[in-house]
């Protein structure tokens, strides 16, 4: 369970959000709206763990996440605007090395049966940099295919995707939540996701 | 391009992913960044380079004279190399951080100083080994003598170590702050000073026979300390320049 | 005792401390210049005249009293930086950055003092002894200090990296001068070296003393004067300071 009280954040002059609050459970799905700049990528940030909050705290069951440290960062996946990829590594290079830095063994079989899921069978020996910015995007996106952990915050991840990959990727966050799992997201487009309790955050300026 | 799968087959609990030990975390982080630098290799060459044409550039700018160039050879050499590894220090996490690997490896659950050791571990064996390496053969363009040589190659393969952890806080504290470079120069090569000494030192110790094993042992003290507390502050200054 | 306590923590923000610097201000100035006047009284008209070094020793009131405070200062730094990353609060790094200059103008004096104390005894304008030798590699750390807070825009990462910055040197300065006196010794050339002062008659050293309580009370009263417009800058979107500057 995640909650977040009396959140503030300050960038430098300007203070983007306070006073903002939320409780997510099993299950469950936060959409994060709101203008560009008014602070969505920030506070998944601060969710992460990676920005300190001006004021108020987060807590992962229970516990603040600063004091949680490395346990609360095992429960959580992001996906923020970088694809976090090595351009001179090949898609299944790539997707072994990210999951070898999260402590996740996945060998060399696997990862190709993952990214032939995600649509690029025959493509996992390219290096990165030839392919197409929605291959990319997929690549990234296989990190939801052998993750464990519970909590996933993504920030636009429908960006760059074609009609059926946002289908696809649209049915994996369903079934994740299904599994027990939670997210929160950010997006510009309406996508329908279904399963899960979902709540809606709107930031205003 | 292949469809993806219409219907989404859920991981059966069977393949669940198995864990890598703190070993084998470590061991993929060196392996990645080797595997990078091999595809990169002009990046690895430049520094080496450097080194060269920097140890070339002292006897033209002062003369030819062997028996000056002796006297300071140590000092030369050890110089070179500061400055050698100091120029591939900005491109120690530039890169991960320009394309959001570094805020992975950030977000990890894996301890970060194991993460940042890896990176420093593989950075010695890119830009710090090759240096080791050449030395001896641009020590005979000093004209020192084969226990000199020795000696000057241990100094390096010592202190070179120490320069990639020291080396390593600089570069996390300036990650994508303005005129990186030259300011990460400024702030290292204080910190670089008693390498500086100790090695050099060491190699001067050998020449005017009174034996280099007491410079050794202290930079190896140097070493031992900064591969224990620099990890620690690169990680903070890490943390920090991701805020 | 919690009433203390609470005392304290309440000059922590910038808000009240800003007024209290400005009370403590003056005090501070008018110290320096008693000392100030104190100790160049004793140094050049009452400490006797060196049988060595003639007149020209008279430097070392200027000259020590920089270096002990170039060093000091550093220690102060540092540990205000590291309060204020440790705790997390805005005025103990606004200290740090406060103190930084001067730090830097007591190790540049210092070095030049140096020089000119060099000059005439040894015959060069800079003798690369261990002392001299350690406080030039002070000034560029206080420099490489002050140079990473002027790049890096974000005030909070500006603060924290340089408190960084200030621990790792705190950590390094005794190794670095460790270092520099061992490498100064074993190439000792000729035994020149501002360590080997004369001996001290009791009013030379009286006159350093002074003079070192001068150059405190003076860095405390630059400190506050910079705090106070680094406060100013800092906090320039809150409402008390735009009641202040009108």
């Amino acid at each position: 369970m995640l909650t977040a009280t009396d959140l503030a954040c300050v960038r430098g002059d300007r203070r983007l959000f306070a006073g903002l609050g939320f409780t997510l459970e099993s299950g469950g799905r936060l959409h994060v709206t709101g203008e560009n700049g008014s602070g969505k990528t920030s506070l998944l940030r601060m969710l992460c763990g990676l920005s300190p909050a001006e004021a108020g705290e987060i807590r992962w069951q229970g516990e603040t996440i600063a004091n949680l440290g490395d346990a609360y960062r095992k429960a959580v996946l992001y996906l923020g605007h970088h694809n976090a990829l090595k351009e001179e590594l090949t898609a299944l290079e790539n997707l072994r090395t990210t999951a070898a830095l999260a402590g996740v063994a996945v060998e060399a079989l696997e990862g190709t049966d993952l990214l032939g899921r995600v649509g690029l069978a025959g493509r996992e020996e390219l290096p990165v940099r030839f392919l197409s910015q929605g291959q990319k995007r997929r690549v990234a996106l296989s990190r939801l295919l052998w993750s464990p952990s519970p909590l996933w915050i993504l920030d636009e991840p429908f960006v760059a995707l074609d009609s059926a990959a946002v289908n696809w990727l649209a049915d994996v966050v369903s079934q994740h939540l299904s599994r027990g799992g939670m997210a929160v997201l950010t997006s510009h487009q309406e996508v329908a996701i279904t399963g899960g309790v979902a709540q809606t955050l709107r930031l205003t300026q | 391009m292949s469809a993806i799968d219409a219907v989404v087959t859920p991981m059966p609990a069977a393949t669940s992913p198995a864990a890598l030990g703190t070993l084998g975390v470590l061991v993929a982080v060196v392996r990645r960044d080797l595997l990078l630098a091999l595809r990169r290799k002009s990046e690895v060459l430049t520094s080496l380079f450097f080194f060269v044409i920097v140890v070339s550039l002292f006897p033209l700018g002062i003369g030819p004279e062997m028996a000056l160039l002796r006297i300071i050879a140590p000092g030369v050499l050890w110089v070179a190399a500061l400055l050698a590894a100091m120029l591939s220090l900005s491109r120690l996490f530039a890169a991960d951080h320009a394309d959001g690997t570094l805020e992975q490896m950030l977000l990890s659950p894996a301890p970060l100083g194991l993460l940042v050791t890896g990176k420093i571990i593989s950075h010695w064996l890119v830009a710090g080994l090759p240096l080791v390496l050449i030395a001896p053969l641009l020590g005979l363009q000093y004209d020192l003598a084969p226990r000199a040589l020795g000696v000057l190659v241990l100094s390096l393969l010592i202190g070179t170590p120490l320069l990639s952890l020291i080396g390593a806080i600089g570069a996390a504290l300036t990650l994508g702050v303005r005129g990186g470079g030259v300011l990460l120069s400024l702030l290292t090569l204080p910190l670089y000073i008693p390498a500086l000494i100790f090695g050099a030192g060491a190699v001067e110790a050998d020449i005017s026979g009174l034996g280099a094993a007491g410079h050794l042992s202290l930079l190896a003290a140097l070493l031992a300390l900064a591969g224990f507390f620099a990890p620690w502050a690169t990680t903070a200054a890490l943390r920090i320049a991701l805020e | 005792m919690q009433n203390k306590i609470i005392h304290w923590f309440k000059y922590g923000s910038p808000q009240s401390f800003y007024p209290l610097a400005g009370k403590m201000l003056p005090w501070f100035v008018v110290l320096a210049v008693a000392f100030g006047l104190a100790g160049l009284w004793l140094g050049f008209f009452v400490a006797p005249t060196d049988a060595v070094q003639g007149e020209g020793y008279r430097i070392i009131f200027i000259h020590v009293p920089a270096s002990w405070m170039s060093m000091f200062l550093y220690l102060i730094m540092a540990f205000w930086a590291g309060l204020g990353l440790a705790l997390n609060t805005r005025l103990s790094s606004m200290m740090a950055s406060a103190v930084a200059p001067t730090g830097a103008l007591m190790a540049f004096i210092s070095l030049w003092t140096g020089a000119l104390w060099g000059k005439p005894m040894w015959g060069t304008w800079w003798v690369w002894d261990a002392r001299l030798t350690s406080e030039l590699i002070l000034l560029f750390l206080y420099l490489g200090f002050m140079a990473l807070q002027a790049a890096i825009d974000e005030p909070r990462r500006a603060d924290k990296a340089g408190a960084i910055l200030a621990l790792v040197g705190v950590v390094n300065v005794p190794i670095i001068y460790f270092s520099v006196k061992w490498w100064n010794t074993l190439h000792q050339g000729a035994s020149v070296s501002m360590s080997k002062s004369p001996s001290m008659a009791v009013t030379m050293l009286w006159g350093m003393l002074v003079m070192a309580l001068c150059f405190w009370m003076y860095s405390i009263a630059v400190a506050l004067v910079r705090v106070r417009a680094i406060i100013l800058e800092r906090e320039r979107t809150t409402e008390w300071v735009k009641h202040a500057v009108e």
